[in-house]
């Protein structure tokens, strides 16, 4: 696609928790928790707020389209503020410190007086009703020259354990929210910006790492498109993807709509009960629907299950609208007869409604309120799609594609959280902050000064096993032997199942110390690091893995092999070197390095010949 | 500048628009286009033209005729508010209509006449206003409404319940109501309380009581005798709790179903009847180890003393002289305890019964703000030391019970 002719204008919102001991607003730990081990349920409703202007904010009202009794599971390590019975503590001033440091490392310019706010939230995840959020810094740049707009710090929201269900405990760990303006053009460049800012996060050292732990935001749109917001994506690597799924849908719609004009389409105001037609019908969902509505979308044949973007239809979208009601979905003429519908049915139907061939016919199936509001949102969808794309906030499918979520939220629903202090943050304060080694620098400086390539270099740098990594070199240990323990064996045995992640940096710098020395074989070290993380103390661990063979007799041994295969060995000559390395290093592997078996064996074989 | 005014603002050199809020140590605030509000030097900021005048839509609310009438009379607790996402205040809202509107369910139970005598915080409540609190309840309930609602800031909202049950007699529930969470919030308690109170108006009751949230859930509120109940939390919707006995109803939300106990007293049982005078001259102070006596000299001029004592209802020795003076001046000094649950017995120590003999009156199983608002009333009502003696011990609105019963 050429996304230059497309106008395409992206940006991104990173959602980062921070890796405080405590919470933003409260004394609690920033720790998970199973829900097996709640302490008690709250049940709780929240009611949307009537602005001055005597509105609700869109966002919210579709929120609302009906009461819901939420439920909380607490924890003995959350506080009464996290159920929203008691007022929220000052700041978490670690975690200011550390949303300095990232807009300090992003040449941001921190705001005088930092005042938090309400932001408005009424889906249940947070007990308030509002998350507490902070505009801390402004108008930075990343890389090389996109701009961010600005960084807020704000609470994260309870987590939904299942329906109207949710758990207090990830509630109220700080969370940094960087903003970018618009200034991404195409799909690769996103993720660019996107990882350079994650690399910045975790430059400091102090941000949470894991499932979850960082999430983005993409917004979206192309020339003559809409603004549309994905929530959600949590593997930068999919980040291309979705921006050009996105974009392939909203050419697909604007293609739509062109073509609706020229069909001359035309949508009526409601939809017709249609329940009768189908009382003999062989579709299990229609026969038992209490009501079934239809409409019929004049000029649309073809065009509701045209795909819009991979495994998606504008059907899909108008399902998407459709389930707000209460309904499972939709059925549409352009993917009938099927579903038990039979093509006499479908007949029967498109009669009803006075349907041409160029027309679709789109059925909902529910009780008689679900099936009316449905087809409403059904036909409002409709009437976006002669406007071409509506603003929408997406949530990502698993593959890249996207579905309607809710409207975007408007900008009005923020007010001050009276709770808690304007913060005044003065020069000195963010001229005193240390910035921390980026890690991009960190990496070239470990090639220059350590000599290992480049890739390893970088993965050392943004691995979890940096510090340990620094911490063996200090102690002398070839930074080789360091960087290749600590990435490709101990990824190699998380791969057979092996959870390196609790053997102690000390442990593990004392083993690679032996080995550094000679003591200890470099090919014991996958068995003895597997012993380590089954509870062996290090010297236990390398009792376990076989006792240490001294050259006296690696040198018997070897001769004795080198005898029994004499024949062999007079015949390939100094080729039989591999096959009879195996059969020794089957004897010794990991009991004396591979190096002095190799030397001892060619030196062996040498007299034979 | 002024609130309201369109602004931009420079940062690091890109101006940003905003709207002008006000001045806060020295910056101004502003309140940026995002709907985030930033404090900035006043002079990276620059105006830009007048505010916009925004017409606030009003809905009218239409009361049901049919349906009995409720007075809501508001002191300044705000039951109903509003935010200006504009500027981001909160302004609350008194009027019928306003409070209607914000809790729609209402209209559905009645029909509603609003007063506001005044509004203030609670901490700031004053003897006074109790009788201008009290005069306007007796004239909705002489006006021949169903019951009454009193909007109340949570602080003091048990002064000012056990004030107007000395003052009132009422053949109708006046409950008093309030919220532990600004009604601001999505999640504030208030909506849930008003209900629950107006549905506790409109129930067999009458006497004056309080209505508020029994657990942390939305599920249940607990209605509590005006004498008996006290805030025993800072800022749980729970705070109010009875002591030594159990609330008089509850009601369950959202169906609203009121359950009473036998101890409530019915509707129309007692005439009405006002007696709004107070002696304002009293005070309520815990005695604690070291205390120096001549705290009582800075009582001299008290005509009632309620002392929140230890335990059983004791002083230290070294305070008894202070005592005997202040009773041979004409103070009538009232024994509580300070263990809130239980009842004072002088007679089983020496230092109770040394009390006893100085001429302290045993307040019984009253708690101490209880005793103390009654002292005001009581001594208002007559200067002969024998009637204040009785009318202090004997029971009059619930404030003493005969019996405590285990399990409470």
């Amino acid at each position: 696609m050429d996304y230059e002719a497309l106008g395409l204008t992206a940006g991104i919102e990173i959602h980062q928790q921070l890796d405080t001991r405590e919470k933003l607003f409260c004394r609690c730990p920033t720790r998970l928790r199973n829900i097996e081990e709640r302490t008690a349920e709250i049940h709780r409703y929240l009611r949307p707020t009537v602005s001055e202007m005597g509105v609700i904010d869109r966002a919210a009202a579709e929120e609302m389209k009906q009461t819901r009794l939420f439920t909380y599971y607490t924890y003995d390590t959350t506080c009464l503020i996290e159920n929203d019975d008691e007022p929220p503590t000052p700041m978490n001033p670690e975690a200011l410190d550390i949303g300095l440091t990232i807009a300090k490392l992003l040449s941001m310019t921190v705001i005088d007086q930092v005042h938090t706010m309400r932001k408005m939230v009424i889906d249940g995840s947070n007990t308030p009703g509002f998350q507490r959020t902070a505009l801390i810094a402004m108008n930075g740049v990343a890389g090389n020259d996109c701009r961010i707009e600005s960084i807020c710090l704000e609470e994260e929201a309870a987590q939904r354990v299942a329906g109207n269900t949710f758990s207090l405990d990830r509630m109220g760990i700080p969370l940094l929210e960087i903003t970018t303006a618009p200034c991404m053009h195409t799909p690769e460049e996103v993720r660019e910006v996107a990882a350079y800012i994650g690399m910045v996060l975790r430059s400091t050292g102090r941000v949470k790492r894991g499932l979850g732990t960082i999430r983005q935001d993409v917004n979206i749109s192309i020339a003559e498109g809409a603004r549309i917001e994905i929530k959600g994506v949590q593997d930068l690597d999919l980040i291309p993807e979705v921006v050009s799924r996105e974009v392939q849908r909203q050419v697909s719609l604007l293609a739509i709509r062109d073509e609706l004009s020229s069909r001359g389409a035309s949508l009526p105001d409601d939809g017709i009960d249609v329940t009768d037609l189908f009382r003999e019908t062989k579709s299990k969902v229609l026969k038992k629907a209490r009501s079934i509505m239809a409409v019929n979308l004049k000029g649309f044949a073809g065009i509701v299950g045209r795909e819009i973007q991979p495994g998606r239809r504008l059907g899909s979208e108008m399902s998407d609208y459709a389930k707000k009601c209460g309904v499972g979905g939709i059925f549409h003429t352009d993917e009938l007869p099927a579903y038990g519908i039979t093509d006499e049915d479908v007949a029967a139907l498109k009669e009803a409604c006075g349907a041409g061939s160029d027309d679709c016919v789109v059925l909902v199936a529910g009780t008689a309120a679900e099936a009316s509001c449905a087809i409403l949102q059904v036909l409002s969808r409709g009437r976006m799609a002669f406007e071409g794309v509506p603003e929408e906030t997406r949530k990502m499918l698993p593959e890249g594609s996207s579905a309607y979520m809710r409207p975007l939220p408007g900008a009005a629903r923020m007010y001050p959280e009276t709770d808690v202090l304007p913060i005044a943050l003065s020069r000195e304060m963010v001229d005193g902050i240390v910035l921390p080694e980026l890690l991009s620098d960190r990496a070239a400086r470990f090639r220059r000064e350590y000599g290992i390539d480049e890739d390893l270099a970088r993965r050392i740098a943004y691995s979890d096993r940096l510090i340990t990594f620094e911490k063996a070199v200090l102690a002398g240990i070839k930074p080789s032997l360091a960087a290749r323990t600590l990435l490709s064996t101990m990824r190699e045995l998380s791969r057979d199942g092996v959870d390196c992640s609790d053997i102690d940096d000390d442990q593990c710098i004392l083993l690679l110390t032996r080995v550094n020395e000679g003591g200890v074989a470099k090919e014991a070290v996958p068995d003895i690091l597997r012993a380590l993380a089954g509870g062996l103390d290090l010297d236990g661990a390398i009792e376990s893995v076989g006792p240490a063979f001294s050259v006296a007799d690696l040198e018997s041994l070897v001769d004795r092999i080198v005898d029994e295969r004499s024949d062999f060995i007079r015949e390939r000559g100094m080729a039989a070197l591999g096959p009879v390395m195996g059969i020794v290093m089957k004897e010794v592997r990991g009991r004396i390095d591979g190096q002095v078996v190799s030397d001892v064996l060619k030196r062996s074989i040498q007299k034979i010949l | 500048m002024k609130t309201g005014d369109q602004v931009s603002c420079t940062i690091s050199g890109i101006a940003v628009d905003g709207i002008y809020i006000t001045e806060r140590d020295g910056m101004a605030v502003v309140k940026l286009k995002s709907g985030y509000n930033i404090g900035i030097h006043p002079h990276q900021v620059a105006f830009q033209g007048d505010g916009e005048e925004l017409a606030v839509a009003e809905p009218p609310v239409v009361q049901d005729t049919r349906l009995p009438v409720f007075s809501i009379i508001s002191t300044g607790g705000t039951i109903a508010s509003r935010v200006d996402y504009r500027t981001g205040a909160v302004t609350s809202r008194s009027t019928a209509d306003d409070i209607v509107r914000a809790i729609p369910e209402l209209g559905a139970i009645g029909q509603y006449r609003t007063r506001q005598p005044f509004s203030i915080l609670s901490e700031n409540m004053r003897p006074a206003m109790w009788i201008d609190l009290a005069r306007a309840v007796y004239e909705e309930i002489e006006a021949g409404v169903r019951g009454i609602v009193v909007t109340h800031g949570t602080d003091t909202m048990a002064y000012s319940a056990s004030a107007l049950s000395f003052m009132l007699d009422t053949p109708v529930p006046v409950i008093f109501v309030g919220s532990q969470r600004s009604a601001d919030r999505p999640s504030s308690d208030n909506a849930m309380n008003t209900l629950c109170s107006v549905a506790a108006a409109d129930a067999d009751l009458g006497e004056v009581l309080v209505c508020m949230h029994a657990t942390s859930d939305d599920d249940y509120c607990a209605v509590h005798r005006a004498t008996r109940v006290r805030k025993m939390h800072t800022s749980r919707r729970d705070a109010f709790k009875s002591i030594g006995t159990e609330p008089v109803a509850t009601v369950t939300y959202p169906d609203l179903q009121v359950k009473r106990r036998d101890v409530a007293v019915r509707r129309d049982a007692t005439d009405l009847a006002l007696h709004d005078t107070l002696e304002e001259r009293c005070a309520l102070i815990p005695y604690y180890p070291g205390m120096d006596p001549a705290i009582l000299d800075a009582h001299s001029s008290c005509r009632g003393l309620v002392i929140a004592g230890t335990g059983l209802g004791h002083i230290g020795s070294s305070m008894l002289d202070g005592i005997r003076q202040l009773k041979a001046d004409g103070t009538t000094i009232v024994m509580t305890s300070q263990c809130l649950h239980g009842r004072v017995c002088s007679r089983v120590y020496n230092t109770g019964r040394d009390l006893l003999q100085a001429g302290v009156i045993e307040g019984d199983d009253m708690l101490p703000e209880t005793a103390l608002v009654k002292l005001m009333w009581v001594l208002g009502q007559t200067d002969e030391p024998q009637e204040i003696s009785r009318l202090m011990q004997e029971n009059l609105k619930g404030e003493i019970q005969r019996r405590s019963l285990y399990g409470l």
